[in-house]
């Protein structure tokens, strides 16, 4: 049995369930739930499927939430069940370290995204080096692209290409990408690439745009497409995986994978296990208003309980101060913050 | 000048040697007299050169051949370039303070663990997150077991400079170190994010300390802001954000409560600006390594006369 990478396809779709979807599931995905799932994946045909903490290698953390089980577990666990299709870790420079990602590459991991905000790609390098030295396909993510201009963008893209990633994402982390805020992001990396490098996109559903968005990403030359099943990720969740796949299909741009397969997993693997659907509410709909980072929404509502304020004021004002992926931490002293303006009247 | 001072030597006239020196000249104990670089046309040579210092672009052979040799050096140059100093000072009998990543010396966190180095021939400064957050977890671990203790720093864009940006893991690998060896905690976990907003941020920080459910946490909270006012003889601009939060064991948490501890550090503003509390804390923790490492070595110097 071949793998899926030498199946022909238009546009790939890549799976991140398992990995954005951590945030959705408080990171308390079980072996049993991953095996599931990557095996539906790959009888439909995903060629990468990604398999790490939400906030990626080593972000089992106060910070960002400890795992249920370890993500090396969980790794080897889909590597063992995958036949063929490649598992996909992510690494955040700042948090996960090589010494992390050669862990990941020796249980098998066969891809590596590695993400910095969209301004300080310079800090991916020294892991990029070591990627390709591993032998590992990379991919590079671009985090709360809408926070950069396309120009700016494309010379960030330019310094992951040139530190030997693969295939740059245009990330909309915040779900705050609308329409042409998408398509011409996608258009300045695939301009500046020039064929050197593919271009991904990366979307949320906090104002609904992810599939739509994904769309225009492709016609402006994405080729590298994700999703989650039930759109099970951060904030409203991602793109759904079955409905890019049926979008694909209706406008007729070859995918590969079998839609039919994916709403069969969405409905009986995925759905089943899910805790908390992503939905479109009020603090996720700020979410992209505001331009605040999607893992950030059960954080806030975590704080919101503990200091008895508001979810989705604390999120106005992460996107106020600008706070960047990783920051957490900020969550609960705004919360701490807002309390105190409340005592004071 | 008074015998009553050590004379020192700043290596590396960069951003980090020049507000050193900012400091240190304000010291009574240390005599900075000696500013070295390699490149002829450096602004902090020509700085240290106007305010009367003896400068050399010719690198430490020029330090080395100096008829009154420097007491204490402070390195501000690479990791490399320390690796390849080091022995050199150390034949020479010249105490190091070391502020690169190099960490050839015990690590050094002045309000922490100073006292047990003062005789150490080369001293290491840990990183700039280690400074801001090593005195809080043991501000913690001097009062209950810490297991576990994780930091969060968060600095601005501008502050971040292309050394810690070519070497990330170096920071996050070495704090982590730096938590456990003299923070005093089991296990350690340092996290780094750089933030690009404008105006620029003041560095931040976030320590969380698993601690016992039954742990004393007045004790843990008055040990804390003790510390706090310690850090600040050095740094002023050193400062709780919140008063520390305790939360009870949840779900993950290995049946541990948490300690979490909300820092800002503005720096002093001397050459480096306010918001680069993170380059500040490190000139600030080594000008006072410098000034205790001086004490010692003028006190010492009496004791032979005597």
């Amino acid at each position: 049995m071949g793998t899926w990478d030498d199946v022909q396809r238009e546009v790939r779709l890549v799976d991140t369930s398992l990995r954005d979807g951590s945030h959705a599931m408080a990171h308390q995905f079980t072996e049993a739930n991953v095996r599931d799932t990557v095996r539906a994946l790959d009888d439909a045909g995903v060629s990468l499927i990604e398999v790490t903490h939400g906030d990626g290698l080593g972000g089992s953390t106060f910070n960002y939430g400890f795992s249920l089980v370890d993500e090396r577990t969980l790794i080897e666990a889909a590597v063992d069940e995958a036949q063929r299709a490649k598992i996909a870790v992510l690494l955040l420079p700042g948090l996960g370290t090589v010494t992390d990602l050669k862990a990941a590459a020796d249980l098998g991991a066969g891809a590596v995204r590695i993400a910095t905000h969209c301004t300080e790609a310079d800090v991916s390098i020294q892991h990029f080096q070591a990627a390709r030295d591993l032998g590992l396909e990379t991919v590079g993510f671009l985090m709360l692209s809408h926070m950069s201009t396309p120009e700016e963008l494309a010379k960030q893209g330019r310094i992951m290409v040139d530190a030997g990633c693969q295939c740059v994402y245009v990330v909309d982390s915040a779900g705050a990408l609308i329409l042409e805020d998408a398509a011409d992001r996608v258009a300045a990396l695939v301009a500046e690439f020039d064929g050197q490098a593919q271009v991904g996109y990366h979307g949320h559903q906090n104002l609904s745009f992810g599939v739509a968005n994904s769309v225009l990403a492709y016609r402006a030359g994405a080729r590298q497409m994700d999703g989650s099943l039930v759109a099970l990720g951060a904030g409203a969740g991602n793109s759904p995986t079955e409905v890019l796949a049926a979008t694909f299909y209706r406008v007729g741009i070859e995918t590969g994978v079998d839609k039919d397969i994916l709403m069969e997993a969405a409905e009986n693997v995925v759905k089943p296990y899910i805790t908390r659907l992503p939905v479109m509410d009020r603090s996720s709909i700020v979410q992209g208003v505001a331009g605040v980072y999607s893992s950030f929404l059960l954080h806030a509502e975590r704080a919101a309980e503990r200091y008895g304020v508001s979810a989705h004021e604390i999120l106005y004002r992460c996107g106020e101060r600008r706070y960047v992926g990783g920051q957490e931490d900020m969550i609960i002293n705004l919360a701490l913050e807002i309390a105190e303006e409340r005592a004071e009247g | 000048m008074s015998t009553d001072t050590a004379v020192a030597a700043i290596v590396g006239p960069g951003n980090i040697g020049t507000d050193l020196l900012a400091k240190l000249q304000r010291s009574e104990s240390v005599d900075v007299r000696y500013m070295v670089g390699v490149v002829p046309e450096s602004d902090g040579l020509t700085r240290a050169a106007e305010l009367g210092l003896e400068t050399s672009a010719e690198g430490v052979d020029w330090l080395l051949t100096r008829d009154r040799l420097p007491d204490l050096v402070f390195e501000a140059t690479s990791a490399k370039a320390h690796a390849a100093n080091a022995p050199r000072y150390a034949e020479a009998g010249i105490t190091a303070v070391d502020l690169t990543p190099a960490a050839l010396g015990p690590f050094t966190c002045p309000v922490v663990n100073i006292g047990e180095q003062v005789t150490a021939p080369n001293i290491n400064m840990i990183t700039c997150g280690g400074q801001a957050t090593i005195p809080i977890v043991h501000a913690a671990s001097r009062v209950t077991s810490v297991p576990y203790a994780e930091i969060v720093a968060s600095v601005s864009s501008r502050s971040a400079g292309p050394g810690t940006r070519a070497n990330i893991d170096e920071f996050t690998e070495t704090t982590a170190a730096g938590i456990e060896k003299v923070g005093g905690a089991d296990r350690g976990k340092a996290i780094i994010i750089i933030n690009p907003v404008e105006p620029p941020m003041i560095m931040r920080d976030t320590v969380f300390c698993a601690i016992d459910p039954d742990a004393d946490r007045d004790a843990i909270s008055e040990s804390i802001h003790r510390m706090v006012s310690d850090v600040q003889v050095y740094v002023p601009g050193y400062r709780l954000k919140a008063d520390p939060q305790f939360d009870d064991p949840q779900p993950n948490w290995n049946g541990r409560a948490r300690v979490a501890v909300f820092l800002e550090v503005a720096g002093n503003g001397d050459y480096l600006p306010t918001y680069a509390g993170n380059l500040d804390i490190m000139t600030a923790a080594a000008s006072r390594a410098g000034e205790l490492l001086a004490e010692k070595i003028i006190s010492d110097r009496k004791a032979v006369r005597a």
